[in-house]
């Protein structure tokens, strides 16, 4: 019965955002163009001859950076920028009313965003493929199942960590500078713009204790089918989730505590 | 026209934006440390480009930086005087505000682009300077006088022409309303001007010097630093600077007559 109610809730959260998120198609297109930066980092890598240092051959990194690209595109948060204007609206009181937590409702939006996204992102890959024919590929069924699981986690990390962020709105009211700031090294550490395995030895030596290396550069390595270590990779993943979602539970309760209900 | 009225009210447009910016002290302490961060990470990514190659598209890492040092110094104006204007355009467009704008008895555009000024940007500005005068002193160029005015002249250059593309891009939004995403793809190509124009492949090549001229924005005046361009090239991007700055506002001037309001 319990599990019915909650199974109907997600179900039309959902289905009321996805059918909001199709009214937004073109903003999403362009937003998924602008997340092709990772072409360009391609161009620059294979135009330079940079790739023989590290090892990986023209076809196997034009693999990589789609996959990035990939990844990128379905893990994609920005929960905190919602929450800040609907906090600074004061728009989050009714939704403090209702027995559903708010941050369920930025989820399910994320997730309409993401079916969405789905098209346009295959249409940028197809356009890719035109100009690359030689990285065409298949990936086996097991590793696709595997990176798609692991992109979903890594979609988890990266909105728990910006919930968390949103949530210091209680406090400080612009939490997005802070996201700003996290996002820095999430851009320049994730593999999306290199991959991992190109950093120096002294950056190595200490990035897979975070969790930057586990959003784009983890999955991507697993679908396009590069060298990875799956289990070690994935339970990362899972740590990380499990060390940040009670953090996020504390300051998700100790902020509605703080709630002053702006602009009402 | 009327220099003196002009310059009065943009002197009140600072002095109510710096005030309402002000109120949030440390937003523009984390700001700064963005800055850093950001110009840390495009050095170190720079960094692993270089680890295995000397030259990259004819450059050395040396001289690499010039660029960089640009990059940082047109990105602070952008922070400091586009955004905070141009994303403001949409949000006129949406509420229909732009009525109160039109009204005024002051030209709309320079009212619109110079309304806001979000001072987060000059931190990054400043860095740039210092990282320029650390280039000029690593690359041991020689300061005179005709170096100093060419590379004044193409500097302003960039900015005008990125003002433009900014410009043009919001003006789009009296059509489309909703351009907030299409910004991010401009913002996404302009990424590509931290790199020299000749580690992309020449098709890319073509597209960043024709269509989003790119090359115009930091290639160009990297090249006078190091006392590379020839004089054809300065004088190409003079008139593309004036064809530009002229194109946008004829746009806006075309533009403003498909304006219906909103919701009235």
């Amino acid at each position: 019965m319990m599990f019915n109610l909650i199974n109907r809730k997600i179900f039309t959260l959902l289905k009321v955002q996805y059918s909001n998120m199709l009214e937004y198609r073109v903003e999403i297109a362009l937003w998924a163009i602008s997340g092709i930066i990772p072409f360009f980092m391609l161009n620059i890598w294979t135009n330079n001859n940079l790739n023989e240092s590290i090892n990986i051959s023209d076809v196997m990194l034009s693999r990589y950076f789609l996959c990035a690209f990939f990844v990128r595109q379905f893990s994609v948060v920005w929960v905190v920028f919602s929450f800040e204007e609907d906090s600074l609206m004061g728009k989050v009181s009714p939704y403090l009313i209702q027995p559903l937590n708010p941050f369920l409702r930025y989820f399910a939006q994320h997730l309409a965003e993401q079916i969405t996204r789905f098209p346009f992102a295959l249409i940028i890959a197809f356009f890719f493929f035109i100009f690359n024919p030689e990285s065409i590929w298949i990936p086996k069924l097991g590793l696709l199942l595997l990176s798609i699981v692991s992109t979903f986690l890594s979609f988890l990390i990266q909105f728990l960590i910006q919930s968390i962020v949103a949530c210091l709105c209680f406090w400080t009211e612009k939490a997005s500078s802070i996201e700003r700031l996290i996002f820095i090294p999430t851009l320049f550490l994730s593999g999306l713009l290199a991959p991992v395995v190109s950093f120096p030895e002294y950056v190595k030596s200490w990035i897979y204790l975070t969790p930057f290396p586990y959003l784009i550069d983890f999955p991507a390595n697993l679908l396009s089918g590069n060298e990875t270590n799956i289990s070690g990779g994935l339970s990362m993943q899972i740590i990380w989730i499990l060390l940040l979602f009670p953090v996020f539970r504390k300051i998700w309760s100790s902020g509605t505590k703080k709630y002053t209900a702006m602009g009402s | 026209m009327n220099p003196r009225k002009y310059l009065t009210v943009y002197k009140k447009f600072l002095h109510t934006s710096l005030a309402s910016e002000l109120e949030y002290k440390t937003n523009i302490l984390i700001d700064l440390i963005t800055a850093i961060l950001s110009l840390i990470g495009s050095i170190f990514l720079l960094s692993i480009f270089f680890q295995n190659s000397g030259i990259i598209g004819g450059w050395e890492f040396e001289e690499a930086l010039i660029i960089q040092g640009i990059y940082t110094i047109l990105n602070g104006i952008t922070n400091t005087w586009f955004n905070p204007n141009l994303t403001e355009i949409v949000k006129h467009i949406r509420e229909g505000t732009l009525d109160f704008v039109l009204l005024k008895p002051i030209d709309s555009q320079f009212f619109i682009s110079f309304k806001k000024i979000n001072p987060s940007g000059f931190l990054e500005v400043i860095l740039g300077i210092f990282l320029l005068i650390f280039c000029i002193k690593i690359n041991q160029i020689d300061l005179n006088l005709s170096f100093l005015i060419l590379s004044l002249i193409t500097i302003i250059c960039s900015i005008c022409i990125l003002y433009s593309l900014w410009f043009f891009i919001s003006t789009t939004t009296i059509w489309f309303v909703k351009t907030w995403n299409a910004t991010e793809v401009l913002r996404s190509f302009l990424y590509i001007g931290r790199f020299p124009l000749n580690s992309f492949s020449f098709s890319l090549r073509i597209f960043f010097s024709v269509f989003i001229p790119i090359a115009f924005i930091t290639t160009i005046p990297s090249e006078v630093f190091l006392g590379l361009s020839q004089s054809w090239k300065i004088l190409l991007e003079v008139i593309v600077t004036l064809l530009f700055l002229i194109t946008s506002r004829k746009f806006w001037l075309f533009a403003l007559k498909f304006y219906t309001s909103a919701s009235s």
